[in-house]
Order: C-alpha cells, then structure tokens, then sequence
C-alpha cells in the first residue's frame, strides 16, 4: 500500500507534471553540502523570558528528525522562527547554504520549499476538500494568475493521487469543516504535499488520531523521509518510536540531548527533565 | 461537481435572473414611467423611480462591502468614505457645469465665492471635463483605499482593529470636509446642480438615464462579483477569511489579495456613490459619518453576507422600510433600525438570505420524509 | 445710524431731567470751552479731565454732541435738545429758546480731545461696563497729564481685564513723556507685565520705518529690547503652561471616557460601540438629578453633585449590565458581530434619549463653587471646572486601579480574562464576572458623562462625539493595559492643544487621527505590546 503511495506520489512531482512551475524563486536551494536547516545561537524572548536560548539545531536533507520536549521547552517557536511568524531577537536562520530564512516573509519561505503544519489543524472549513487541496497546490500564487487561473488534467490528476494518499478519495466535495480531527490532520498533510516541499514541520501531526490513523501516517512518514526532510515535533513517543531516526530534545529553549532514541531515552539530563528528579 | 473553476458564470436559471433584471431595468422601468400616463394603475412615479434608483447604488455600495467583508472577513467603517469621495469627485463636474447660473454668477461655485476665493484650487483642475471628473470617481477612491490599505495590511491589522481604524480615517476625512477651507463647500457640500453634459438635470428623462445608468452599474457589479468569488482568487479569499495562517504558510501572500480586493471594493463604492450624487441632487460631508459605513454593513448582515443576492436584497429591504418609517412613524425609525441591528446579529447570522435557504432545505426534509409515508 | 443718535438724545434728556449738576464746572471754564478754536479750550478740558469730576461729563457729552449753542443775547451757553434749552452753568430750564443761537463747534480733534477727557473720567464709575468702554477708548490716549488719574483709576481697580488695558494706557502715557528717565523707567517696569499687549508696544518702539528707526533714542531701545525679551519669555512660559493645563485637561476628559472602554474593550475584548451612549445617559442621569434637587431642596443645589456622581454610576451601570446580559453575552468571540449588534443599541438609545427628552441639548448647570478659576498668570487662568475634572478623573483612575487589583472582582477580572477554562474550573461564575466586570466599565462612563456634564454641552448626541477618541485612546494605549491608555490619554490631549495653538482645532484633530492611523501601522500593538502566546489572542 504504501509503496503504491509512494510511486503515484514520485510520478506526478517531476517537474513535468507541474503546469505552471515555480515564478517566485529568491534563491536556488543548495543542500550541497548536507544540511537542509541550519539554524545557530538563535534567541528569542517574550518581555524577558527567554522562548529559545541559544538554540542551535542543524537537519541533514532527507532526514526525519523528531523533536520532544516537555511544554514551554520552545518547539512551537522554534517552528515560527523557521516559517517566518517570529522573528528571533538574534541568530542565523539558513534554509541550505544560501537562503538567509529571517529576512523573507512567511509567503516566500513556503515558496522556497517549507511547509507547516499546525499544531491545531488548520484547513480551509468552508471549502471542500479537492478545493483545500487546489489552494494549496504549488503554482503561481499571485493574485493575477489566480483571478483568472483554470485547472488543467495534470494537476486534476495530482489532486486524485493525493487524494488517495490521505484517504479523502472518497469525500472531495465535502467541505472540510465536516471532517473528523484525524481526516482534518490528514487533509493537512495533503495539503502540504501539494506544495512540495523540500522540507515539512509538523508539529503535533498525530494528536487527536486513532491508532490506525496513527500507524497509517508513521508509514507515510517513514515512505516521504529520504525524499523530502521532515521535522517532526511530537508527544506521543510511541509514535517517535515508529518513525525516529534522529531525536532532539529541547529544554528551556535549547537543546538538551540529540541522537538515537534509545540513546536520548537513557540519557540521565532527559529522564531528569521529564520525569522532574 | 468539484470542478469549481470559472467555467459557467451562472447556470441558465440564473442567467435568465440576470437578462429578466436586465429587461425590467431598461425596459419596463421607463416605459413605466415616461409613457404609461400618470392616473394609470402602472404607473411608476418620479418617486419611486429615485427611490430605486437611489437604492440600486446603495446596493453597488452593499455588494462592494460584501466582497471585503462577507467573503473576505474585512469588515470596513470606510466604505461610507469611498462612496462620498466618488460623490465628491463627480458633485466637482457638476459644481462646474453650474457655469454662470450660480446665485453670483459667477464662474466659481457659490461657496467659494462666498470664501472671497478668486480662483478654483489646484485640485479642481480640467474637473470641468467629464471623462477626467469620472476618472477621479474610480482613482481618488481608488488611491486612497489602496494607500491605506497597502499599509494597513503589511502591518497586519486584523478584525477588529482593521474596523476601528478604518472609522477613525472616515472621521478624520469627515471632519476635513466640514472645513470650509478645505474647498467643497463645507457643511453645505454640493448641491443646486443644473446640468451634465449639457442637459439639464431635474427632468423625468434624465432622471430614467441616471436610473438606466444604476441599474446596468448595478447588473456589471454583480457579473463582476460573481466572477471574482467563483475564481481561485475568490476561493483564496475565502481561505484568508477562514485561516490566515495556512493561507500564507500555503505560500499566498494574503497582503495583495486584501489589497485587490479592499481596492476594488472601495472603486465600485466610488462609482455608486458617483451615480447617486446626480440622483439626490446633493452631496455633503454627512455622507461621511461613520454611522453611514456601519449602516452598510447591516444591509449587507441583513441580506446575508458571503452570498451575492444577500448585499443586494438587504439594501432593498433597510432602505425601503427606511423611506417608509420615515413618512409613517419617522420617531421610530432609529429604534427600528437599531432593533435590526441586534436581531440579525443574534438571530439572524446568514441573514435574510440564509433563513429562505434554510426554510427550503427544511422543507424539502419535509418532502422526503413524507414520500416513503 | 438715526436709532443710535435717538439714543443718545433719550439719554441726554434723561440727564437733563436728573437736572444738571451745575456747580460741576465754573462759568469760565464754560466760557472757555465754548470758545472755539483757541487753546484756552484745550487747557480748559485738561484741568477738567485732571480733576476727576464726573460730573462734568453731561456737559462734555453735550459738547460732544453738537448740542451746546451760545447766544449773545441771553450771554450765556446753553444745551439745546429737541428744542428745549438748558443753562448750563445753572442747570436750570430756559424758558424760551432766543433767536440767535450758535452752535459751539467741535471739529474732530476737540471731539476727540473730548472723548478722551470724558473716557478719563469715566474710569470711577460704579458700572463695570462703564469702565471696560472708558479704558478701550483711552488706548491710543498720548496725553500725559492724564496719568495721574489714570494711576487713581488702576490703584481703584479691582477687575483684572480693566486693570490690565489701564496699565497698557500708562504705560503708554509714560512712554510719550518728554523726559527721558521717565520714559525709561516705564518701559523698564513693562518688562514685569505678563499682558500680551505689552509685547505689542515695545514691537513697535523698536520697528525700523524706511531703514530708520521709529525710536530715534538707543539707549530707549535697547531698553525696550530687554524688556521685550522678558515678556516673551514669561508670556511663552504663560502660554506653554496654559497649553499644558488645557491639554491636561482634555486628556483628563479623554481618560474618563476611555476609561470604562479599557476595561470592556481591553480587559473582556468586547467591542462596545454604545460605549458613548452609557456616557451620554451619565450626563443625562447628571440632568435628572440636578432637576430633582433643585425642585426639591434648592438649598443644596450647590452640592447635588454628591448625589449625581454616584447616580450617574449605578445608571449606566446597570444599563451596560442589562446590555450584557440581554444581548453581548451571547456574542462573545465574535468581534464583529458585537461591533454591529452594539451599534444597534447605541441607535436605540440615542432615539430613547431624544423621546423622553427631546431632541435640543438639556441645561444642566455647575455648581457656584466651579464656577470662575485661578489666576496663574495675567494670560493663564485655570477654570475650577476643569481643575476639578482633572481631580475627578484621576480619583476615578485610583479607585478603577484599586479594583482591578485589590479587590476580589478585580482578581476573578484578570483571572477570567486571562484564562477563562482555567477560573471557570476553579469555580469562578464567569458568566457573573463578565455582566460584573461590564457593569463596572459602563458605570465609569456615565462617571465620565457626568463630568462632561459640567464643561459641555448635554444632547442626544454626546456620546457619538467620544466613541472614536475613546478608541483611539484604548487601541493607541495597548489594548488591555491601563497603564498605557493613561498615557495615551495625556499625550493625545497634550499633543492635541499644542496642535490647537499652531493650526487651529479641526486640523488638529485630523492631525492626531493621522498620525494615531500611522502609528498603528508602526506598531499595531499600540505603545505598550502585550507580546508571546497571548498576542493573537
């Protein structure tokens, strides 16, 4: 099942299938030399308290790394940085080599190939699904193109595939404040699979999910790694345990721990942290 | 089925609303009017001719207001504004046409000779051509609404916020017009207009022209919508009113989309505004107050907001039983209106529009669960 | 024209009727000034004018008027109107006019002469407006004999404006002497006056006319300069300071109306665009019982401000309250709606306003003791009516800080609205803070109609008038800190009269609602950011 995903997903992303292809290119992305996200000593502080402290945090392209952490440890803020909704009071913020994150705005980060999704499912409730999908799908996003934009058979099809993918075959035309949490999540996930991003957050992605539902997306997750590079921020460790490669744990806004997850769960600082000795 | 691109505009049905419209507003209207004689059971009076005709760019103003707030969650205290700045630059042309006939004849209008002004201000040049005059229907709204807006929304001024500022501008413009330094005649505005394009102004043909003119404006607004919320643009629209958020994090800049849109609407109020000063014979700064703006608002709660019938059918119904109320029970008015404030908001959420669909769906409920009986 | 000399001659008449004083001036004296032309005449009215007779003026007047005829037979002067003569050295009717009257002339600089020997010795009159018209006519007077009795008037006088134009007209007397000392010993003493006229007298001594100066003398101009400096200098301090307080002032009047809306808008994040209104029924509520104690215990009228201010509380109090819970509360999380919804009620209530009490503004009179002000400087007065509304709204802002943090109400108040899940769990009846915490913000908005009450005036219309300052205020303040619309408030009314003085009111206003717009842009959390999680809130 997964493998049919996987090679649907693989046949309607090469640059072929794609229409209008991407106007809006600040700067090429570069992952020559490994890391897909770099971000160092970055700070952030909300009237004194300090949100991220000297956070420094590098991702391989192509890897899936799951971040953990107790509340208030800085996950969430760590993502607006990277997405543009924060700006940090100091640090260095790189998207590959060359693409300096902190000076573009949320709308150019999701075009250089960031996708988010948020930790309360965030979809358009009064479209439908397929139009969800529409929206988010990677073309020209300016407001001309989309005034008079129609959509063609390959993008039809993209939208199909992905469809499938999430499971919302069956419910295009339902509008997507009808669905349940889970299929909300999902529909999330789809819709930041049709941006096509280089690298995906996700924050909380599981939250609110059954266990099938939550087997189901630690297999997508573990097809999409490789190809695109996730950011996973979540509780349930179960499910870290499923997908993790790779575990860094924030603590006070920076990072405590980093490596296996058996490495980090024996580590003696985590097990203080969470368990509060 | 899901395919909610452009395509068709409107379904025949619709299609055949819009021609009928058409017919009733080009057609029917003047012969109604002009020939059908006075005692006739089918007469349609001067009265009522300005009446609808004044209500029809109230309905321009209502379906602009729409745009931004029923289907992009913007709800602007300005659009009075706009529509006094388009009545404005078109009562200019008309000021200047007046020519000699003025109470002084003079050249200049009689405020600024009542100002002991010797010469028209820089800002009233070539408004005596019309086309320049109807270009600064559609511009000086236009630029304004873009400036600010352009500011407003790359600061990220939301809901709230974004109204009560948008009040604060009308007021401020408000209180600028009641100068009368400010050149447009202060308290008294514009009025005793004699003529456009050279033909007089107060006679039942010009005044079925102006209501032809409101009625295709109207029908052109409407096409015009339609074809906006049907588009990806419209369908972005709505995602920025639902979750601003993802639609930036999608890779939107909902900076532009407000912009196109808050620009847009304040034009089409320009226009109205433009075709209903000729009409009421009149423009003052009271136009500007900020209870005008938020009384378009309602036309558009009480229609139904988000729906392009809704704006259009509210406008009708506030302001028919405005004119109504004020020759029956003129003291209850403000009580009434205010009662229609508080009972669409709490009752009525999708307006008058919304509660006929809800009926319906009941009804057809009704049908279904009597059939297998 | 004709009416005025009507006038005049009904007024002569009536002083003919009084009867003459006519022991007032001695038959040469008349003789001299019935004598045209020679300047025995002129000698003659300034010995009158330097004695400070007043009863001379009948004669003068008449003098004045043309009304004064010799004849060479009777050989005497007598006043002649409509017909009728008088003798003016005895004051007794003439029986029968005789042929060969002659009318004594006064050409225009005798009539002048006189008018200002007349103004000269008005200045002791009883009448305040007697007086006031005297010192205005003496303005331009050169005539330095006059001094000493122009010295009498201002050592008598106790009314400020008067005192001030007579101390312009000594100096002026002063100025023109002939001798040098004196003329620097006045313009010295200038330099001590806080009266802008002053500054207008020492300009033009040292005005340049075709490259020359006016004032020949250096030694006299350089006084004047330093004078000059030292008037501007107390004048500016005068005028800042009177700009001040008037600034102080309107934002003192600017905080008690946003006040209430901190607390609503700020706090509870209702929009209530009513707000205004529960102001208006503050004032209003104001109207009421200043009727009812007038009618009934008119003693205490000057006092019935002691039962208005807490009157006007519980009003708009429990109308915000009955708003809240018949119509806000079911609106909570949906601005927009509450914004419409609320607007509906203020239309509702302006027309009830204009149904019980019509549609013209209501009187609603101050109280003898706010009435007048204090004197800081000869240009500064301070009206008690504003001073006590500068007391007032700073007792309003210790008691709503006092609430809001020392009271059970206030904490349930922050706890709610800090998080609302959380206090419901803890077993706060949130539904109950809310009406609470809304009739709280209402009540000091009738607190701050009340206050209105006293400096402006009271009609339906009163409330519409402060809803966009008030938001101004809140939203330029950051929102939910009251800190911050008390600073907003000051600086709003400060920035506000300073803009008065350069560019008049209008502009003002629009000034600072364009630079509050472009502010916002600037910094949309308005001066004091509430930042982090709770900033989207």
């Amino acid at each position: 099942m997964t493998t049919v995903v996987e090679d649907e997903n693989q046949g309607t992303s090469g640059p072929a299938a794609i229409g209008g292809g991407r106007v809006i290119e600040h700067d090429v992305l570069d992952v020559t030399h490994g890391p897909i996200l770099y971000l160092d000593d970055i700070t952030v502080s909300f009237d004194g308290f300090k949100a991220l402290n000297n956070l420094t945090l590098t991702v391989e392209a192509g890897e899936l790394r799951c971040i953990i952490g107790p509340n208030g440890a800085g996950k969430t803020t760590m993502m607006d940085v990277i997405t543009g909704k924060t700006r940090p009071d100091s640090g260095t913020a790189f998207f590959g080599q060359t693409i300096d994150l902190l000076r573009m705005t949320e709308p150019q980060i999701a075009h250089a190939g960031i996708g988010r999704k948020f930790q309360k499912p965030t979809v358009f409730e009064q479209h439908t699904v397929f139009e969800n999908l529409e929206l988010a799908m990677k073309t020209d996003k300016r407001v001309r193109r989309s005034l008079f934009a129609k959509l063609d058979s390959a993008h039809g099809d993209l939208i199909a595939a992905t469809l499938e993918q999430i499971k919302l075959a069956q419910a295009p035309d339902r509008p997507a404040g009808l669905l349940s949490h889970g299929q909300k999540q999902w529909l999330e996930i789809g819709m930041l699979l049709m941006q096509e991003p280089r690298l995906l957050l996700l924050d909380e992605p599981v939250a609110g999910m059954t266990d099938a539902e939550t087997e189901r997306t630690a297999e997508l997750f573990n097809s999409l790694a490789g190809k695109h590079t996730l950011v996973v921020v979540e509780h349930d460790m179960d499910f870290v345990g499923a997908i993790a490669r790779t575990v860094t744990v924030l603590h006070e806004g920076s990072v405590l721990a980093e490596g296996a997850m058996d490495v980090v769960q024996n580590d003696e600082r985590v097990i203080e942290v969470y368990l509060g000795r | 089925m899901h395919r909610s691109g452009p395509g068709a505009l409107f379904g025949p049905r619709g299609w055949g609303a819009v021609i009928a419209a058409l017919i009733l507003i080009c057609a029917v209207a003047p012969l109604l009017n002009l020939v059908v004689p006075k005692g006739s059971l089918f007469h349609l009076s001067d009265f009522s001719v300005s009446l609808i005709g004044k209500i029809m760019c109230y309905a321009i103003v209502a379906l602009a207001m729409d745009l931004i707030w029923g289907y992009t969650g913007i709800l602007s205290l300005g659009h009075g504004l706009f529509f006094a700045l388009g009545g404005y630059a078109f009562g200019m042309y008309l000021m200047r046409s007046i020519g000699l006939d003025g109470v002084y004849k003079s050249p200049l209008p009689d405020f600024m000779v009542f100002l002991d002004w010797k010469a028209y201000p820089w800002y009233w040049s070539f408004t005596e051509h019309f086309l320049y005059a109807c270009l600064l229907v559609v511009l000086v709204p236009g630029v304004l609404a873009f400036v600010f807006g352009y500011f407003a929304f790359r600061s990220r001024i939301k809901g709230v916020y974004f109204s009560i500022i948008t009040q604060a501008m009308t007021f401020a413009f408000m209180l600028l017009f009641f100068r009368n330094d400010t050149g447009f005649g202060g308290n008294n505005g514009f009025t005793d207009f004699k003529r456009i394009l050279d033909y007089p102004i107060f006679t039942p043909q010009m005044r079925m022209v102006l209501f032809v003119l409101s009625g295709l404006a109207l029908v052109g607004t409407l096409l015009l919508a339609r074809w906006i919320v049907s588009s990806k643009l419209g369908r972005v629209l709505t995602a920025i009113r639902d979750a601003e958020s993802r639609v930036m994090f999608s890779g939107y800049d909902p900076l532009w989309y407000k912009l196109f849109i808050w620009t847009l609407s304040a034009v089409l109020c320009g226009i109205a505004g433009a075709l209903y000063v000729p009409q009421v014979g009149i423009i003052n700064p009271g136009e500007m107050s900020p209870a005008n703006s938020i009384e378009i608002a309602i036309w558009v709660a009480v229609g139904g907001r988000g729906t392009l019938i809704g704006p259009i059918v509210g406008a009708f119904l506030v302001n028919g039983a405005r004119s109504w109320f004020t020759v029956a029970f003129p003291e209850y008015w403000l009580f009434f209106l205010g009662a229609i404030f508080i009972a669409v908001t709490l009752f009525l959420p999708n307006g008058v529009v919304g509660l006929v669909a809800q009926l319906r769906a009941k009804r057809r409920e009704k049908k279904l669960s009597a059939k297998p009986a | 024209m004709n009416l005025v000399r009507l006038i005049r001659c009904v007024l002569a008449v009536c002083a003919l009727a009084v009867g003459l004083p006519a022991a007032a001036l001695t038959p040469e004296q008349i003789d001299k000034l019935a004598a045209p032309g020679s300047d025995a005449r002129a000698e003659a009215l300034n010995s009158i004018a330097a004695a400070g007779d007043e009863s001379a003026i009948p004669f003068l007047s008449a003098l004045a008027e043309g009304n004064v005829q010799t004849s060479v037979s009777l050989k005497k002067v007598l006043i002649v109107i409509d017909g009728k003569g008088i003798d003016a050295v005895t004051g007794k009717p003439v029986a029968k006019l005789p042929e060969d009257l002659d009318e004594v002339v006064a050409n225009n600089v005798f009539r002048r002469e006189l008018a200002a020997a007349i103004a000269t010795l008005r200045l002791t009159s009883g009448d305040r407006a007697v007086r006031l018209a005297a010192a205005k006519t003496l303005q331009d007077e050169t005539e330095s004999d006059r001094l000493p009795l122009v010295e009498r008037a201002i050592a008598k006088e106790t009314d400020a404006d008067i005192k001030a134009l007579l101390e312009r007209v000594r100096a002026n007397l002063q100025l023109n002497s002939k001798d040098k000392t004196i003329r620097l010993a006045a313009i010295t003493s200038l330099g001590s006056s806080v009266n802008p006229g002053t500054k207008t007298i020492l300009l033009e001594m040292l005005a340049k006319k075709g490259g020359e100066f006016v004032e020949p003398d250096a030694d006299i101009r350089f006084a004047a300069q330093k004078s000059l400096t030292e008037v501007e200098g107390r004048l500016t301090k005068g005028e800042r300071i009177g700009q001040v307080f008037s600034g102080v002032s309107l934002g003192s009047i600017l905080l008690l109306a946003a006040l209430g809306l901190a607390i609503t808008y700020g706090l509870m994040g209702v929009i209530n665009m009513a707000h205004g209104e529960l102001i208006m029924i503050g004032a209003y509520t104001t109207h009421v019982v200043q009727n009812l104690v007038r009618a009934n215990a008119p003693d205490l009228f000057n006092w019935y401000l002691l039962a208005a201010v807490p009157a006007s509380f519980m009003v708009a109090a429990a109308v915000g309250m009955a708003l809240e819970r018949g119509v806000i509360r079911f609106l909570y999380g949906r601005p927009l709606e509450t914004l419409l919804a609320t607007w509906g009620i203020s239309l509702i209530l302006i027309q009830a306003v204009r149904t019980i009490f019509g549609a013209q503004n209501v009187q609603v009179e101050n109280p003898v003791w706010m009435s007048g002000g204090v004197e800081l400087l000869s240009n500064v007065v301070l009206p008690w009516s504003r001073i006590v509304i500068i007391g007032f709204s700073a007792a309003v802002l210790l008691l709503v800080w006092l609430a809001l943090t020392r009271t059970r109400l206030g904490l349930f108040v922050r706890g709610v609205t800090q998080n609302r899940a959380m206090a419901s769990c803890m077993g706060v009846h949130t539904g109950r803070i809310d009406t609470w915490c809304f009739g709280l913000g209402s009540g000091i908005a009738g607190l701050a109609g009340c206050a209105l009450s006293q400096i402006g005036n009271v009609g339906p219309d009163l409330g519409q008038s402060y809803i966009v300052d008030s938001f101004m205020v809140v939203v330029l303040g950051g929102v939910g800190q009251l800190a911050g619309t008390v600073y907003a408030a000051m600086g709003l009314g400060i920035v506000n009269k300073f803009l008065e003085g350069i560019s008049g009111a209008v502009v003002a206003k629009i000034a600072v609602l364009v630079f509050i717009i472009i502010f916002i842009q600037k910094r949309p959390q308005g001066m004091f950011a509430l930042k982090g999680r709770f900033a989207d809130a």
